[in-house]
């Protein structure tokens, strides 16, 4: 018997969904929105452009790579850029973000070397940056995970009773649409609420997870889920970068100054495959991906940045060529990236002695030796 | 010396008050542990004394403790979390296998997590289902944690402080059948001369047969000792109080001597800790050893109705089966 499971179901998509906050349409055009005004010098939105068209060919060496056996899986955030760099460049000095795997344009606006996010896909490590030093936590691979330990990061920024003052940090916490189904996210959104606690839940809806679409986890659009546990929920554009600076900064100002969570929905989507293992073919239709191209994040900065005369050819370049750089270092710095030792499993697993794993330690490093001996 | 007579259940209390005191950062946490002070009390006034931002009554939600106490180690705080009753630990279990245990791991040790799980176990307080299970050996399988657990007041004062003081995650047993039990507790002793954390203490001193215990058993075995002295049988009863790391060396050097062991806890024994004692014991005193390594525990079966309990739970009679049995090789 066949069950009708979407009877009833409101449009989860809706896509003329009026509260869809945009600043910048797809041909590059700026439209005002009454909540959410927004001031950029000329610098900043080449600023943008820039970090968009870094990230991106970060994206796409790392694809290669991948292709060429130098990582064993890369999760591409192609499609992705404009609601990475909008909310990563909303952060501040104090703020602190906790991604899943696919946050790179985040971890670029917070200073980590790109290279440093390849250590989990090469095998060389599982996670390679120190997340105090750049307000960037390490990547979560379990879904929804991350979400817990944001809000009990921020319920801990909470108790440092800085909220208010200038060394106020907001936390934000990424996941996607699949993650929502997740009971730590659930469980996130009702400690965040019952504690007020200040952080920013940062829902990047690229449309599928792996090969599940929205419908598969939600009847209703996911940013009003948050009306149900008592805070603010809303819909950016995802593909538009101007909006997501400009809401992303305001919902980090409210948690900052004690106002609670917000959910925000950025509505974008994943042009590439989930992982590079994954074959989207099997599950999704090559049109729906060429109605998302006319909504390409980085191309309407571009034509905004051509419409208003911020930008000549000599700029375009410019941004192509140090693209083209920061890739080849990328490249460079991943095939010189050393295999660690087998002695470096044991390394970090305890802060203080354990007798037992050292004596397992002890054993293997013998063991190792024993050929050593035998071959010389 | 200031010597106090306590209920494991107030030592831990003790403790708990000494760790909030001596450190701000130390937070409690967990499903009713503010006014009501626990279900069994173990927080009783710690909240009145220390404030709600410091005695945190949770959500009802097992993951989302773990998982929002993991958030606030990585801000410097020291969690302390109560899990309610031990078989209510499995939807926290992914925060504590995939998390907790690897944030070090994966932070190339950057991160440490120093958060404590308290989780009453056990049976033998005629409770229904789930509120009677012994779940160490899910996480003494599982690296980066540390596990240990209590038996009397003494130790439950000291090692709970221990566990906070701890830079590592620690799994922490309470014997819950145990809470009322009083001895006397010395409360002015330096930490200095406590026994360290991870060693293993020889209870009752025997030549015959080592009998290896923990958390709720020890005091089971103690009683099998005493019965088995009037039948002029010596039982060496070793209190492991650390499941991981193991203290290997205590045990076998009692092994060594008794050359016949019985290893006695209340979770099955098949695949139980158990099973890894008799493992490393045969290694280390396979030429020594009169008789296999024997286990006594529970059944292959989920833990019974509470009117079943008496039968499912080793007892003294039990413990000086096998203990006889050891004598039939």
């Amino acid at each position: 018997m066949a069950i009708d499971s979407a009877r009833g179901a409101p449009d989860v998509h809706e896509l003329d969904d009026p509260e869809l906050i945009q600043l910048l349409t797809p041909e590059g055009e700026r439209v005002e929105h009454p909540d959410y005004p927004l001031e950029l010098t000329p610098d900043e939105v080449r600023g943008l452009y820039r970090d968009l068209v870094i990230v991106r060919r970060i994206d796409r060496e790392a694809v290669a790579l991948t292709r060429q056996g130098e990582l064993g899986l890369w999760a591409s955030l192609l499609g992705q850029e404009a609601a990475q760099i909008g909310s990563g460049r909303a952060l501040g000095e104090h703020d602190m973000a906790f991604p899943t795997y696919r946050e790179h344009g985040v971890a670029w606006c917070r200073d980590v070397d790109p290279l440093k996010l390849l250590g989990l896909f090469r095998g060389v490590n599982n996670g390679g940056w120190d997340p105090a030093e750049h307000n960037f936590h390490l990547y979560t691979i379990v879904i929804g995970s991350q979400t817990l330990h944001a809000t009990g990061y921020a319920m801990g920024v909470q108790r440092d009773g800085v909220l208010g003052t200038p060394n106020a940090g907001a936390t934000i916490a990424y996941f996607g649409d699949g993650a929502t189904s997740q009971g730590d996210v659930n469980e996130s959104f009702v400690f965040a609420s019952v504690f007020n606690a200040p952080i920013v839940f940062f829902c990047q809806n690229n449309q599928w997870a792996i090969s599940e679409p929205l419908e598969k986890q939600s009847r209703i659009p996911l940013y009003r889920r948050a009306q149900g546990y008592g805070f603010p929920g809303l819909r950016v554009d995802g593909n538009d970068v101007f909006a997501c600076l400009a809401v992303t900064r305001k919902a980090l100002e409210a948690a900052r100054t004690g106002q609670g969570p917000t959910l925000i929905e950025a509505y974008t989507y994943r042009m590439g495959a989930h992982t590079t293992t994954d074959d989207p073919t099997r599950y999704r239709l090559k049109a729906e991906e060429e109605a998302w191209k006319l909504k390409d994040p980085i191309e309407r900065v571009k034509a905004y940045l051509v419409r208003n005369d911020l930008a000549d050819n000599a700029f375009f370049e410019e941004i192509e060529a140090e693209a083209k750089q920061v890739a080849a270092d990328l490249r460079k710095g991943c095939l010189a990236m050393p295999d660690p030792g087998p002695m470096d499993m044991f390394a970090h697993v305890y802060a203080e002695a354990h007798p037992l794993m050292t004596e397992e330690q002890e054993q293997f490093a013998a063991y190792l030796a024993s050929f050593k001996e035998v071959s010389s | 010396m200031t010597t106090e007579t306590l209920t494991l259940g107030k030592a831990l209390n003790a403790g708990l008050r000494k760790a909030m005191e001596n450190d701000p950062k130390v937070l409690v946490m967990g499903e009713d542990v503010g006014k009501l002070g626990g279900v069994f009390r173990v927080t009783d006034g710690l909240q009145k004394d220390f404030g709600e931002e410091r005695v945190i009554d949770t959500p009802l939600a097992e993951s989302g403790i773990v998982g929002t106490a993991i958030g606030l180690a990585l801000r410097g705080y020291r969690p302390v979390v109560e899990i309610q009753f031990d078989g209510f630990v499995f939807p926290a279990a992914d925060q504590i296998i995939t998390q907790l245990a690897k944030m070090r791991m994966r932070s190339l040790g950057a991160l440490s997590l120093p958060v404590v799980v308290r989780i009453p176990c056990g049976g033998g307080i005629g409770a229904v289902e789930h509120h009677s299970e012994s779940p160490e050996a899910y996480f003494t399988h599982t690296a980066g944690l540390r596990v240990v657990a209590c038996s009397n007041p003494s130790d439950a004062y000291t090692m709970i402080q221990q566990s906070i003081a701890s830079p590592d995650p620690v799994i922490f047993f309470e014997p819950k059948r145990r809470y009322w039990d009083k001895a006397p507790v010395d409360v002015s002793a330096a930490p200095e001369s406590w026994t360290p954390l991870h060693r293993a203490r020889v209870v009752q001193q025997g030549d015959d047969v080592t009998v290896l215990a923990y958390g709720p058993m020890v005091k089971t075995c103690l009683e099998a000792a005493a019965a088995a002295a009037e039948e002029g049988r010596s039982l060496e009863v070793i209190d492991l109080r650390s499941l991981n790391p193991l203290d290997i060396d205590a045990v076998v050097a009692s092994v060594e001597r008794t050359g016949r062991c019985v290893v006695v806890h209340e979770a099955p024994v098949f695949s139980g800790y158990g099973a890894e004692l008799a493992a490393r014991i045969t290694e280390r005193c396979f030429y020594r050893l009169e008789a296999p390594v024997l286990r006594v525990g529970g059944f292959s079966t989920p833990y019974p109705p509470s009117r079943l309990e008496d039968h499912y739970l080793p007892d003294l009679d039990r413990v000086l089966d096998a203990v006889d049995r050891t004598f039939a090789w």
